[in-house]
């Protein structure tokens, strides 16, 4: 039996009406209808650890390279390992122990950054995930074959699989075998279930518990301001006011209307996964496209940039069509975009 | 205390004592001289009105008076706003400041992000739809309701199709139930992080859900109650997020719900349709919830290997840790606060258990020397947020505040010793520890561990 059937078996009870289960009403049996077998796939796209629900398909790794290059790389880094929009999903830190007893050793070790493939113990939810919502801005564009070549690239990243591996549905299983933490997931706990037991308990003493009472850590007088100012925080009339952390002479300048209502446009449009105020992401800072393109003169322009990408104005980094952008946000940030320095 | 900027301060309504055909004119032709010498009369004829309306109003003030009460305040002598001013109503502008707020730093973009919701200024047990806190992991989206299809497949006779009509004409339940974050207070594990409650517990709500029972809806689809143990939850944004649920659980109170509050769900929350997985981790609330699959296996999605997985100091991770369990934290006063006398407070906060119902709520203002019961605020529901209550009398010292929740199976909150002892610092979930805050001589309140 699987851990996972064993683990069900723990709380699998015959499947009983239950207090607030309702009784079918007449009449409901003729809301909703069946779903044809063309919806249901067009939905129904997980893959499951016994890869049920994997579509036939390969890829080798130098495929999955170009195809991570041309999609990835801008958010991930060339090598996964970038730490700039999401965490690293791979440094070369898996070892061949690793591989053959299929537990991370390093896990276990504080200093160690954890990446994706040190933590993913299923090759199924690599491919699952890519395929569902990879690339971050335009999920679900990648083809099955696609998939295989990025999954081989990630694995052969980490060296799980050499340079020459072709990755397809009927080598997945062997390939699982071989996931550097494929033994690193535990059942044994109680929140599984609401019936669950707990590995924890408090105490119920209630007079002279013996209890350390020393503070042994708090937040150091030069972090009190790092969520801003507290005293701005809470409501500022009542019994309990905030403390005020600001320290005099930083005190932000306001920021006018406008640039908030761009910036909520930005981050709603997707555009702030790339950009930032000040200094290069993905894409160049808001900050220097402002500087650049002051005047309504560049209105027109930076309106098609936005809806059909391009490159080749600040760096080979193409930025990608945002066809999907709100017409009131694009009007908002391309006047924005055009209004001058502040 | 007073506010002199109010004091006296009259504020005729320019046009109120303007004959109407006068105005029409004036913004019709703009002012020539006849017409100012009319605008001229009227002005000073309101101006001496005023002039006596604030003698009345304004008798000597004695020493022992509130000028507040003795100085009618202008809200008191004016005519207010019309009705549908906000035809969606607004808080007070003096309570702007409390608002959902990011952590600086926690996450790289703001699409896979957590603003918090401000528990230090709110009361009882609901949570105001505007103020629950937002956890999205490829931003919200709107969603066109009459585009919005539930489909239930899997292991089931028949699989179905819902369109919103559909779902919201068949019976519906409503209830209350907390929605917690299951890396809530994750950033607390190794050390203080952050300084108000706002960060450390604000992956926090409570709403009243409105929807159709889970169980309903597979009845009628006709589910495989020999095979069936679990469920698929996914959504219908990009990320189009999916959840291993517990069968068995789902059946007893899980709910896909549209209303929340007495109105639809927002947009941030998962409008049109969510899943409520009453005592679960948000994570499994599926929002935008397109889809759901009657399963024989779980699913092992990536927010259920490469996170929401606890990392135990063997290496390992403990995998589908569902269930929120009992915890409670003091809302006010709180980290960040100050007091500013001497004297009666009502310590007060909030107290949940993802197993049911809260039994007791202890507090103890000795760092947990000496305990002695709260008072909690009915009804006390299960797998829904209880406020609790604690009568106290400040006399200017050191104080270190705790509360600390049993539930109805027995089960009592943990010190962070008695947690950290079991599980290590690292496993960022499931942190359900006794939360302490000190307060200082001055009246400073601040987020502290003790050991
Ligand atoms: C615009 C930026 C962006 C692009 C382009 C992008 N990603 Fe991602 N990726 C992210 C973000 C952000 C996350 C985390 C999402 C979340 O929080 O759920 C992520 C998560 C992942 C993960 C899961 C990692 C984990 O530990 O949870 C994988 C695997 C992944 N991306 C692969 C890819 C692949 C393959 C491509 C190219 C087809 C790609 N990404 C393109 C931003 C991006
Ligand atoms: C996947 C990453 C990505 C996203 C998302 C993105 N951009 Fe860009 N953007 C870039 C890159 C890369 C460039 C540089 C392109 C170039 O050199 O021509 C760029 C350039 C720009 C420029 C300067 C154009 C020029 O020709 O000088 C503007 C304006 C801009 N982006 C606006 C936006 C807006 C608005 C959004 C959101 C609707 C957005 N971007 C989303 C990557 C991105």
């Amino acid at each position: 039996m699987s851990s996972w059937a064993k683990f069900a078996m723990l709380f699998l009870t015959v499947l009983v009406s239950t207090s607030w289960v309702m009784a079918m009403p007449e009449g409901l049996d003729a809301l909703g209808r069946p779903a044809t077998e063309h919806e249901v796939s067009a939905w129904d796209i997980d893959v499951r650890p016994d890869f049920a629900g994997l579509p036939p398909g390969s890829g080798d790794v130098w495929a999955g390279e170009e195809t991570w290059l041309a999609q990835c790389a801008s958010c991930h880094g060339d090598f996964g390992d970038s730490n700039e929009i999401f965490a690293p999903l791979v440094l070369g830190n898996i070892t061949e122990e690793d591989i053959a007893s299929g537990q991370v050793a390093s896990l276990k070790d504080p200093a160690v950054t954890r990446t994706t493939l040190m933590k993913v113990p299923t090759l199924s939810t690599l491919w699952d995930y890519i395929y569902r919502a990879m690339p971050w801005n335009a999920p679900k564009t990648l083809s099955a074959d696609e998939v295989y070549g990025l999954v081989a690239y990630l694995l052969n990243l980490g060296y799980v699989v050499g340079d020459d591996f072709v990755l397809s549905d009927t080598n997945m299983v062997e390939t699982q075998a071989r996931m550097p933490n494929r033994n690193g997931m535990s059942l044994d706990h109680g929140l599984w279930s609401v019936a669950g037991a707990p590995d924890v308990s408090g105490s119920s003493c209630t007079t002279d518990c013996t209890v350390g009472t020393t503070v042994t850590s708090s937040l150091p007088a030069y972090a009190m301001n790092a969520h801003g100012n507290l005293a701005e925080q809470v409501r500022d009339w009542g019994p309990y006011p905030g403390i005020w952390t600001e320290v005099e002479g930083e005190k932000r300048e306001a920021t006018s209307m406008v640039v908030e209502v761009s910036e909520t446009a930005l981050s709603g449009s997707g555009c702030t996964g790339c950009h930032q105020m000040e200094g290069q992401l993905v894409g160049p800072s808001f900050d220097a496209i402002r500087t650049r393109y002051a005047g309504q003169e560049h209105a027109a322009y930076l309106r098609d940039k936005i809806l059909n990408g391009g490159a080749g104005v600040w760096g080979s980094m193409p930025m990608p069509p945002m066809p999907a952008v709100d017409d009131n946000a694009l009007q908002q940030i391309v006047a924005w975009l055009t209004s001058g320095e502040e | 205390m007073a506010l002199d900027a109010e004091q006296g301060q009259l504020q005729p309504a320019p046009e109120s004592f303007l004959a109407k055909d006068l105005v029409e004119d004036i913004s019709r032709d703009g002012i020539d001289p006849a017409r100012r010498k009319l605008l001229q009369n009227a002005l000073a004829a309101a101006a001496a009105a005023a002039a006596a309306a604030a003698s009345m109003v304004a008798p000597s003030l004695m020493a022992d008076d509130d000028p507040d009460i003795v100085n009618l305040p202008s809200w008191t002598r004016s005519l207010g706003k019309p009705v549908v001013a906000n035809p969606y109503g607004q808080p007070s502008p003096y309570e702007a400041n409390i608002v959902r707020r990011q952590s600086p730093g926690l996450t790289r973009t703001d699409q896979s992000s957590v603003s918090f919701t401000p528990l230090q200024n709110l009361f009882g047990m609901i949570t105001p739809s505007g103020l629950h806190f937002e956890r999205h992991h490829q931003g919200w989206v709107d969603i066109d309701p009459r585009r919005h299809r539930l489909m239930i497949n899997g292991l089931v006779e028949t699989p179905l199709v819902f369109t919103m009509e559909e779902l919201l004409r068949m019976p519906s339940v409503s209830r209350i139930h907390f929605l917690e974050c299951g890396a809530n207070t994750g950033l607390e594990w190794g050390n203080v992080a952050v300084p108000t409650v706002q960060y450390s517990h604000g992956m926090l709500s409570a709403s009243e859900f409105t929807g159709v029972p889970v169980s309903l809806l597979l009845d009628r689809a006709g589910f495989d109650r020999q095979r069936a143990t679990v469920l698929l939850a996914e959504g219908a944004d990009g990320s189009s997020m999916t959840r291993t649920i517990n069968l068995e659980n789902a059946l007893d109170d899980a709910m896909v719900a549209y209303g929340q509050n007495g109105e639809m769900l927002r947009p941030e929350n998962g409008y049109p349709l969510r899943l409520v997985v009453p005592g679960v981790q948000g994570v499994s609330w599926v929002k935008w919830l397109r889809r759901l699959e009657v399963g024989d296996a779980p699913w092992a999605t990536k927010d259920e290997v490469a996170h929401y997985v606890d990392l135990m100091p063997d290496g390992t991770h403990r995998q589908y840790t569902s269930i929120q369990e009992a915890k409670s934290v003091i809302t006010a006063p709180s980290g960040g606060q100050k007091l500013l006398k001497q004297g009666y407070y009502d310590i007060t906060g909030l107290a949940w258990s993802g197993r049911g119902t809260v039994e007791k709520v202890e507090v103890s203002v000795d760092g947990g020397r000496n305990w002695r019961p709260a008072r909690l605020e009915k009804p006390l529901l299960p797998k829904a947020l209880t406020r609790f209550h604690f009568d106290w009398v400040w006399q200017g010292d050191e104080v270190l505040l705790q509360s600390r929740v049993t539930d109805r199976t027995g089960y009592t909150q943990p010190s962070r010793a008695q947690l950290i002892e079991a599980r290590g610092t690292r496993s960022i979930y499931h942190n359900n520890a006794i939360q302490t805050w000190r307060i200082s001589g001055d009246g400073e309140v601040h987020n502290v561990q003790l050991g």
